[in-house]
């Protein structure tokens, strides 16, 4: 490149045209990855059932974060076949939007999550957390039996599902109001099922840790496990993919 | 700064024109490999934007010439793959499941296909080896709760064990006989040193002896009066020294007092009827398949007039693959 127009001693020399042409290099990066953000309703494909969770599966969700279930756990399934025939049908973007942060992860030293809900009984997701030894013997998983004893602090639920509706998760005020109610009564399954299940279709309300008379972490986070992936019907959302 | 450039003698390359202190520097060209490599990097770049999907529009990204998308190969592959699949599945589909230890190349196949389709549903309760742990059981021997012929198996496997909501699922209730005080704490002792005795884990005791009483007025129903367990109730075989969840005082005592309650989902919601098939052909060929034997009329009144000639042990083993 030997021409005068880029001769790169004359770029390098003149602080004005490196700023200029550096600006312009950057600003193509830019527009490329932060354009597309401003048009994100129209990216996302539209499927039914995808709702926010309820305030157990918030919880629960708290809880697979603070234990950092995702350095070895990836919640995404990537449309090949090998992954589609092991986990399901590969994951919409749309089953995720309500994720703040997203779980999707790049490393699987443990099997993908994406679809794990309603694949193993509560009884098994709490012997596997106690000791995940005793069913997959081939485990590396670290145990936590530790969450079956601890009791659920999930701190102010209605707070913090109002953080959640500022960055874009579609909760009513009557969600809020109710929040440490459902958070309650979802496990302990003594209250109005039928009006929880209105506002969150398909929520599962029953006790999940085995101790009916306790609400546990192991209980929010085996109802946080148990949902994962069944809300959307993907039978009806195959109709409204794009092709990508 | 002055220019100086000027012709290096050690090398012959020029320099780039400047020096410190009597140092200078060398302008040697870039290798022409890589320059080669490095327009033709662009080169590609500038292909591949035209062929594959590309530049995020508003909408979605353009589509490129080629029309691929990744979800159109996974559709493609999975494609390929049933057309590859579609004749055995047929055939599959179309045999009853009591006559295909009678096709071998078939039964083969299908063994072949349970066990792939086992290591991604099974294993997680029953283990790689089909062993199971405790509350999930060995596939591998020949003690079954339910029954462990073909046509038995795939009843299982479709509809589950305890599945709320489905009629066909295989359905008992042990009572909670301390919880719910059917027994006192002690009686619950007692049959537990019974079922030990079954089991010939002790020897004959008082405390046995008055277990039997209790048995035979509470666990015959389900367990036979000789505590062989029944099928029909999934009831477990007490003396045969295979345990579910354990035969030590301690895990009887707690069996005794709060039941069990086992549950296995019901695959046939999830699975499609072949893959079902192909389950259970890997199941009972683990090593404690039994024949089918079939509910005929003659079959039921043989087994009433002579007990001995309908029971699955008089029966040949089916011929493993």
């Amino acid at each position: 490149m030997a021409s005068k127009f880029l001769d790169h001693k004359k770029i390098e020399r003149n602080v004005t045209i490196l700023g200029v042409l550096a600006f312009l290099a950057v600003i193509v990066g830019g527009i490329v990855e932060i354009a597309p953000l401003f048009w994100i309703d129209s990216t996302v494909e539209k499927v039914e059932g995808v709702r926010p969770y309820t305030p157990l599966e918030l919880a629960g969700r708290n809880i697979y974060i603070r234990e950092g279930c995702y350095n070895c756990h990836s919640q995404q399934i990537r449309p090949f076949r090998d992954e589609v025939e092991r986990y399901g049908h590969y994951s919409l973007a749309a089953e995720s939007m309500y994720d703040h942060p997203f779980q999707w992860g790049s490393k699987r030293t443990g099997p993908d999550l994406a679809r794990v809900g309603g694949r193993y009984s509560d009884e098994w997701h709490v012997q596997h957390l106690k000791d995940p030894r005793s069913v997959v013997p081939e485990s590396i998983m670290p145990p936590y039996a530790f969450m079956a004893e601890r009791d659920l602090d999930a701190g102010d639920m209605a707070k913090h599902l109002t953080a959640m509706r500022r960055v874009g998760v579609p909760y009513t005020d009557e969600d809020i109001q109710k929040a440490q109610q459902d958070l309650q009564q979802q496990a302990l399954a003594d209250g109005d099922a039928a009006d929880l299940a209105r506002r969150y279709p398909k929520a599962q309300a029953r006790d999940f840790d085995g101790d009916p008379n306790r609400l546990t972490e192991m209980d929010a986070l085996v109802a946080y496990l148990q949902m994962l992936g069944t809300t959307v019907d993907l039978r009806s959302a195959e109709a409204q993919e794009q092709p990508r | 700064m002055v220019e100086r450039k000027r012709i290096d003698d050690k090398t012959g390359t020029s320099t780039v024109g400047h020096e410190w202190d009597g140092i200078e520097e060398l302008d040697t060209p870039m290798p022409r490999w890589w320059l080669v490599t490095f327009f033709a990097t662009i080169v590609f770049a500038a292909v591949y934007v035209v062929l594959y999907p590309a530049w995020p529009l508003v909408h979605s990204a353009t589509a490129g010439v080629l029309g691929w998308s990744s979800r159109g190969q996974l559709a493609k592959e999975v494609a390929t793959e049933g057309t590859r699949k579609a004749p055995i599945e047929q055939a599959l589909a179309r045999i009853p499941i009591e006559r295909l230890p009678e096709n071998s190349e078939l039964f083969q196949a299908a063994v072949a296909g349970g066990s792939a389709a086992f290591k991604v549903y099974c294993v997680q309760c029953h283990g790689a080896g089909a062993a199971g742990t405790k509350g999930y059981p060995n596939l591998n021997d020949d003690d079954w709760l339910w029954g462990g012929d073909l046509k038995t198996i795939q009843q299982t496997l479709a509809n589950g064990i305890r599945q709320p909501g489905n009629d066909a699922t295989r359905m008992s209730v042990m009572p909670a006989f301390g919880r719910d005080a059917i027994l006192q704490p002690a009686e619950v002792q007692d049959v537990v040193s019974y079922v030990r005795l079954l089991s010939h884990q002790e020897k004959p005791s008082e405390a046995a002896r008055r277990g039997a009483t209790l048995f035979a007025n509470n666990c015959v129903a389900c367990h036979g009066p000789q505590g062989k367990g029944m099928r029909d109730f999934g009831a477990p075989n007490l003396t045969d020294g295979i345990w579910l969840y354990g035969g030590d005082r301690d895990t009887l005592t707690e069996t005794v007092t709060n039941s069990r309650y086992g549950v296995m989902p019901a695959w046939g919601h999830r699975l499609d009827p072949v893959t079902i098939k192909m389950l259970a052909a890997y199941v009972h060929s683990l090593g404690g398949g039994e024949a089918f034997v079939p509910e005929t009329p003659a079959a039921v009144a043989a087994a009433t007039s002579n007990p001995e000639a309908a029971t699955p042990v008089a029966q040949p083993r089916n011929v493993q693959p």
